[in-house]
């Protein structure tokens, strides 16, 4: 006997309280605090903070207790928060000469003013599991050695490479496009094609990691190979100044942490103009060097049409990228399969079933006759 | 439509802040005086995810007024999890009166089915659309589909629908059946069954679409022509069923086809819930009505 299915609410009511027990685990274990996750987990902090598209690490990191870890699932909900704020005001343009270095390296130049400073990296780590962490208490580090180690790392202020070396002119100098007048925001109004440099940087910045990852690593493949060399990448601390009206001058109401990346490429030139190489821009909230190298090699890929060069491989092709860019996007039509599609298979069938019976071999379909 | 700060605490009224109701409110606008036309809008994250009917749940919110009462179906359902997802979304953030029935109802968002019942001027029916662009499966470049759009330029629809033919003797589309609106613009009617697409063609209510993730929205006002593509020794024809509903009896409306066991059993009943629930309380047997009491 057939009844025609009733219940949904309870039982995503019932579904939702079982989600919270999941996400809870043994009760036996101590609950994770945000604290630890901002101190421990600060990488994912700062993959949620960057494509959410937020600089806050407590609700960044609530998101991540919230989500049990799926780092995609945090993003989603700081953006879903993200989105109903107000916006107060625009802050100054960040200027990265002006950083608080925590780690700068060149593979363009041995010697750069102001040194190499390697900083915190698992670059160089032997990736073998460190059995010591599972037992806890440890302290590896003393504070004293560490704060001595960022001391000696993070007193000068280096300007950037690749603009203190090019007094030759050999690399190409970055425009600010046309002032703070007229800056689009992608978070507001829809992305529209084709989309110019401002608007692309803005879309690569809060794109997936794993996509440009991917897509980047194309172009080192020969898929809109663009010849590219890490010119700088740096990461440290920077100061966020907004201008009040009623002030007329910048204050300080900030300090934020990012990674930067300065990728020199492929050169190009002309009967006009002498060779000259061309550059490649990523950036991003915390400290995320993959996702900023790789947004460099993407936004000098999409760069193409500027330099004249003939769009063979996906990572030159801007409807492509920016199309695809979102995980929050894509994340939720991918999984909308989920959704019932009664409807739309109940009426493939039928088409189907007519199809095949037109060509009379309904007898091997299996199908009961009554129903075809 | 009125007003008020009634609703989830700390949330404006149907949750988006006025502002950007406005903006939605003038892409509405947009879309109402070119028929068929996509007008791109600043779609916003929602608390539910893109896929999941953000479209149509931005215009809801965006039209909704205190003294509306709304209906959500899927599947031509209020019971399946997603329109009793997005009721629920509404109730909790707008806390405006909900019905199951379609007549009751002044807004009604829809995933994929257009009730069985006409539909009133006093009723608005707001799609959820995942792919706004009929032209996107034979041309993906959006920069391209806007000039095919611009210059009527629907040549590619009808290769496609003709190669149809010549490969299966019909037009293979069974859901999302292009329309052209208006004699202009060529649309999507949403992944609805080409079943309900003559439901379109000069409707009295005002028919609203929103693509949250393409961030578009597109309209049909309410009398508007609304004919489904299709070939002179081609004609656009309906589905039809050798059955009837097994609970109401219905010849006239979507089935849905339910498996009963694992050996082949099936039957077939209403997709539209509401249009066969009625029915039963009018008298109206099928060959399998439900026993008295399971229907609540």
């Amino acid at each position: 006997m057939y009844v025609a299915v009733k219940g949904g609410e309870e039982a995503i009511e019932n579904s939702q309280r079982l989600l919270e027990q999941k996400r809870r685990g043994d009760t036996a274990v101590d609950e994770l605090s945000i604290e630890q996750i901002k101190e421990q987990m600060s990488l994912a902090v700062d993959r949620v903070m960057t494509e959410g598209s937020l600089y806050n690490r407590d609700l960044a990191a609530l998101a991540i207790k919230q989500a049990q870890g799926d780092l995609v699932e945090a993003i989603f909900l700081l953006r879903a928060y993200r989105t109903t704020l107000p916006r107060l005001g625009v802050s100054e343009p960040i200027n990265t000469n002006s950083m608080c270095i925590q780690r700068r390296i060149s593979s363009t130049f041995k010697d750069i003013p102001g040194g190499q400073v390697l900083g915190a990296t698992y670059d160089y780590t032997h990736r073998l599991l460190d059995f010591s962490l599972m037992a806890e208490g440890d302290e590896p580090v003393s504070t004293d050695e560490l704060k001595q180690m960022e001391s000696a790392a993070d007193t000068p202020r280096m300007p950037r490479v690749v603009d203190l070396l090019n007094a030759e002119g050999l690399i190409e100098t970055e425009s600010d496009g046309a002032g703070t007048g007229n800056i689009p925001d992608l978070t507001r109004e829809p992305l529209t094609l084709p989309a110019d440099r401002q608007l692309r940087l803005q879309a690569l910045a809060r794109a997936d990691e794993g996509f440009l990852l991917a897509l980047g690593y194309s172009t080192q493949r020969g898929y809109g190979n663009n010849h590219p060399f890490a010119g700088e990448i740096r990461h440290g601390t920077l100061n966020i100044e907004i201008t009040p009206p009623e002030l007329g001058f910048p204050i300080v109401i900030g300090e934020i942490e990012i990674t930067e990346c300065e990728m020199i490429n492929q050169f190009t030139g002309s009967k006009k103009k002498p060779p000259q190489f061309t550059r490649g821009y990523g950036i991003a909230f915390g400290h995320s060097e993959r996702k900023a190298m790789s947004m460099a090699l993407i936004d000098r890929a999409l760069r193409c049409a500027e330099f004249g060069e003939t769009v063979v491989s996906p990572a030159q092709d801007q409807e492509f990228v920016l199309s695809h860019t979102d995980n929050v996007e894509a994340s939720g039509f991918v999984q909308h399969l989920k959704l019932p599609h009664y409807v739309d298979f109940q009426s493939e069938l039928e088409l189907v079933r007519r199809l095949r019976k037109e060509r009379g071999d309904n007898k091997q379909s299996g199908i009961d006759e009554k129903c075809a | 439509m009125r007003m008020n700060d009634s609703g989830l605490d700390g949330y404006n009224f149907a949750y988006l802040d006025e502002q950007t109701k406005r903006m939605i409110r003038r892409a509405i606008l947009k879309a109402i005086a070119i028929p068929g036309y996509q007008v791109p809008f600043g779609s916003r994250e929602m608390p539910l995810p893109y896929g999941w009917g953000t479209g149509g749940i931005q215009i809801t919110a965006a039209v909704l007024g205190t003294d509306d009462t709304l209906k959500v179906i899927d599947q031509g359902s209020d019971d399946t999890t997603n329109a009793v997802n997005i009721r629920r979304f509404f109730s909790r953030t707008a806390g405006v009166a909900t019905t199951t029935k379609t007549t009751e109802a002044s807004v009604i968002q829809t995933r994929h089915r257009i009730p069985e019942k006409k539909l009133r001027e006093d009723q608005v029916l707001i799609y959820q659309v995942p792919i706004p662009e009929p032209l996107r499966f034979m041309e993906p470049r959006e920069i391209e589909t806007r000039k095919m759009h611009a210059l009527q330029e629907y040549g590619v629809m009808h290769v496609k629908l003709y190669e149809d033919i010549a490969r299966f003797g019909h037009i293979a589309t069974t859901y999302n059946y292009p329309v052209r609106v208006n004699d202009r613009y060529v649309m999507a009617p949403s992944p609805i069954p080409k079943f309900d697409n003559p439901k379109m063609n000069d409707m009295p209510a005002l028919q609203l679409f929103g693509a949250g993730r393409e961030k578009r929205i597109y309209a049909i006002p309410p009398y508007t022509k609304v004919s489904s593509l299709d070939f002179d020794d081609h004609p656009f024809e309906v589905q039809k069923w050798d059955e009837t509903c097994a609970l109401c009896g219905a010849s006239d409306s979507f089935l849905d086809e339910i498996v009963l066991n694992d050996t082949g059993d099936r039957m077939f009943v209403c997709s539209d819930s509401d249009y066969c629930e009625e029915r039963r309380e009018l008298g109206y047997k099928g060959t399998q009505p439900e026993e008295q009491g399971d229907a609540a």
